[in-house]
């Protein structure tokens, strides 16, 4: 692509693949970013924005497409290479090195030498001088260590646009910063725009976007949706175009459902003014027998801390939890489970699955946990039980001897709704339950939940495909900066309702 | 100003000074340069292999097979000299190499097949200790007119004392082991990986290479290490030196640096080395005490500087959160 001008685009990226075990990742991405551009790259977790970064910065290697820097083809294969062709980056958790000294850090790997030996003079003037232009006047021979995350973060760009100077990219910059220091970061950011780089930001802060941006690029579920001019494009289209709504037609008729949820029976179990600070604010939520309740939201709005809080992951330090009309103290995963709560979480890979566990011991464990270790399940009971839950939800390959890691990320899904289907419990909680799963494997896991909830189960869903939202749920609770900010049900169930209580435009324009 | 990561080397360079300076009182003799230069002598081969140790510690990593490789490298000496006729030079040269290569092996396991640094140099351990019984069970002495010459070297202090060729050659591997750890690019890249493997990775740290090169130095300097002690003890014997790489573990971490790595300095090292020649040579003096005292006391140091290491990180953690709330 060329600009107005004639000129190479500064970074350009076409047709970018790249799968993780046969599971496409990226497909067919394009990301164009213009010298003196402050760049934001959005989207939900599994969109693909780390995977786009790490191709372009060098951690991983493409499978398909070209990436052109000032016009030239480039094949970075590691992050020093990167680095020299003028691309540095910060990453949001790791870091620079907290037992070196300020000095130290920026100079790694590049330290300047005199007979052979480092010259700590020159490296210390140096550092003084470069930390100097971006505001900072501190010891430069003090260990890193000593200094605050929003200065080490200043650090951390000085050192990458030193050593690259063409092309910075920042990975959620200002999730531990509070608003003060992000203001002093974008004003750094606003001189390095002046100076000619090329900024490209990942964070799930909308503000921030619509603050220091100049153009955004979305994508979802590893595909782009598109590429766009902040200042054009309002933020109710920002969100569609992050959560998706080009599906419209709606599975389930919530017109003809009944207009107050009252109508549905008495709620089973009730949680009252139930939050925790720092994680959510109280909220009262009652779900009935046989009842689906959506949560939506944009990434880091407290979706999972909400399912963490209900399962007792997170303990709740205030409200009350009652089941049937009797209080309970939900206190930890232990005492949901005896509770008969079940919970698939989001890290499928890390939190669900038990790797080289076989599929059916795989199948067994909340049972186990359920029963407590003194009883254990015998391998006849075992195979039974795997047996009877590879037929009636088609795990392929159906051999519960196998070990799960080897199964695709639908069967996967499939064994761990199964596990805590053998404990029949009254609430499952699925948070994401269709993310990194084929299309195919999408719809018969949604057939799923219809047939559980028709059986009396409640279910608390947690998606960000608003389209698998309104298609499953009987409610959706809206939360937005960790707060629950509305409820739709019957013909407020919309994607476009939601999408609308998201950003604050309010039910009255739903209604 | 005193960085809190040197804070433990300065406390060792004080309870050296400071028991010293209780022994010196006791006995006066220990302030002679007699002592000094026996001291020096006698720890030459351990503090050559706690250089090395240094390194790899600094890196995060541990090398359990530097005992192995000093009685090996004794015992090859003693062979090829004795048995073989070959010219002392040439077999301290040949064995130089292998214990080099050695090292380099282990560290391309480390790092290329992701086996944690104690399980590779466990085995390294047995191998080369396995390797020095194929080589010879017996004690074998040697005896070469180049390598009593070499013994007859030495500088006189007044008083005196002997500065030996031993004791010149550990001299001049922790001069050269300070500056390669603070002045080259080597050096820095080891404390970058001791500090954060990943992160050194993503600044564009040769994590692969570094690490091989932290273990090849390592096999190296033990290598140099049984060469010293073979010349020390005049004799090769595969049983010898069991557990040194532990002598040297522990004068590393006496010496103040972090067994987590990243934090420390070659310096510490040699001050942890002379803190157990003195604690040797005050039992000596005495000749009341068993020998087990040194043991005692250096496990007593250990757990000393492991709470003191441990309260520095706590202090300093907390003075960052203290400091950062005021900020707020």
């Amino acid at each position: 692509m060329k600009t107005l001008s004639g000129q190479h685009a500064l970074l350009e990226a076409r047709g970018i693949g790249k799968s993780f075990f046969g599971i496409p990742a990226l497909d067919e991405v394009d990301f164009t970013l213009q010298g003196g551009e402050i760049h934001a790259l959005l989207g939900e977790n599994g969109a693909g924005k780390s995977t786009l970064i790490k191709i372009l910065t060098g951690v991983y290697r493409r499978d398909r497409g070209t990436i052109y820097l000032e016009g030239n083809e480039i094949s970075p294969d590691d992050v020093a290479s990167a680095q020299a062709l003028g691309i540095g980056t910060v990453y949001q958790e790791v870091n620079l090195l907290e037992n070196l000294t300020v000095a130290e850090n920026l100079f790694l790997g590049r330290q300047p030498r005199r007979f052979g030996m480092i010259d700590r003079r020159t490296i210390r003037d140096r550092s003084k001088t470069l930390l100097e232009r971006y505001g900072l006047d501190i010891d430069v021979d003090a260990l890193l260590s000593s200094f605050s995350v929003a200065i080490r973060q200043i650090i951390a760009i000085a050192r990458a646009v030193d050593l690259s100077g063409k092309v910075l990219v920042l990975d959620e910059p200002t999730a531990s910063l509070d608003a003060h220091e992000v203001k002093g970061l974008f004003t750094v950011l606003r001189q390095l725009r002046e100076d000619g780089v090329g900024i490209v930001i990942i964070t799930h802060f909308l503000d921030q976007v619509y603050e220091i941006a100049d153009r955004v690029t979305v994508l979802r579920n590893g595909r782009l949706v598109g590429s766009r001019t902040i200042s054009e494009l309002p933020r109710l289209d920002l969100i569609s175009m992050m959560l998706g709504r080009e599906l419209q037609h709606i599975t389930r008729d919530h017109q003809a459902e009944p207009e107050t949820i009252d109508d549905r029976g008495a709620p089973s179990i009730q949680f009252q003014n139930y939050g925790k600070k720092g994680s959510v604010a109280p909220f009262d939520l009652d779900i009935r027998p046989g009842e689906v309740v959506g949560i939506a939201g944009l990434l880091g709005s407290g979706r999972s801390e909400t399912a963490f809080l209900l399962f007792g992951i997170d303990r709740a330090d205030s409200g009350t939890a009652t089941i049937d009309g009797e209080q309970v103290a939900i206190t930890s995963p232990e005492a949901a489970i005896a509770n008969r709560f079940g919970f698939c979480p989001e890290e499928r890979k890390t939190d669900g699955i038990v790797g080289d566990l076989s599929v059916a011991d795989n199948i067994a464990l909340a049972l186990q946990a359920q029963r407590g270790w003194m009883r254990p399940i015998s391998s006849s009971h075992k195979r039974e039980l795997a047996d009877s839950f590879i037929k009636s939800l088609d795990i392929r390959p159906a051999d519960r001897e196998r070990p799960i890691k080897f199964l695709s990320g639908g069967n996967q899904q499939k064994a761990i709704l199964a596990r805590w289907l053998v404990t029949e419990p009254r609430l499952l909680i699925l948070d994401e339950p269709t993310r990194g799963i084929d299309i195919g494997a999408h719809a018969e896991i949604l057939k799923m939940i219809e047939k559980l909830c028709s059986q009396g189960m409640s279910l608390v869903v947690i998606s960000s495909e608003l389209e698998e939202l309104t298609a499953v749920a009987h409610r959706v609770i809206v939360l937005s900066d960790r707060r629950h900010v509305a409820e739709l049900s019957g013909r407020h169930l919309t994607t476009d309702g939601i999408i609308r209580a998201i950003a604050g435009t309010g039910e009255t324009e739903a209604a | 100003m005193i960085h809190a990561r040197n804070l433990p080397f300065v406390t060792t360079l004080a309870i050296f000074v400071i028991a010293y300076g209780l022994c010196v009182l006791q006995f006066p003799n220990m302030l002679s340069t007699r002592v000094i230069g026996n001291l020096l002598t006698d720890n030459a081969f351990l503090g050559i292999a706690a250089v090395g140790m240094t390194f790899v510690i600094l890196s995060g990593g541990i090398d359990l097979s530097v005992g192995s490789v000093i009685a090996f490298t004794s015992v090859f000496v003693a062979v090829m000299i004795g048995s073989f006729g070959v010219h002392p030079l040439t077999a301290f040269l040949a064995a130089l190499v292998i214990s080099t290569l050695f090292g380099c092996l282990m560290g391309a396991m480390i790092r290329y097949l992701l086996i944690p640094p104690f399980v590779v140099t466990l085995a390294g351990m047995f191998l080369a200790r396995g390797a020095a019984y194929l080589v010879s069970t017996q004690s074998v002495p040697i005896t070469h007119e180049f390598i009593d010459t070499m013994l007859g070297f030495y500088i006189r202090f007044p008083g005196g004392g002997r500065l030996t060729l031993l004791a010149m050659v550990m001299l001049i591997v922790f001069a050269v082991g300070i500056i390669v750890a603070s002045r080259t690019r080597f050096g820095a890249n080891v404390y970058a990986i001791g500090g954060n493997i990943q992160s050194a990775e993503l600044m564009g740290v040769p994590v692969g290479a570094t690490t091989i090169r932290i273990y090849a130095l390592s096999g190296f300097l033990s290598g140099l290490a049984g060469i010293v002690y073979t010349l020390y003890t005049s004799s090769g014997y595969s049983l010898a030196t069991v557990g040194v790489e532990l002598d040297a573990i522990a004068a590393v971490v006496i010496g103040g640096t972090l067994l987590t790595g990243g934090v420390g300095l070659i310096a510490g090292t040699f001050i942890g080395i002379l803190l157990q020649g003195l604690i040797q040579t005050y039992i000596v003096f005495d000749g009341t005490l068993s020998s087990w005292w040194t043991k005692i006391v250096i496990g007593i140091l250990l757990f000393v500087f492991i709470v003191l290491q441990r309260t520095i990180i706590w202090y300093s953690d907390r003075r960052l959160a203290v400091r950062q709330l005021k900020e707020v």
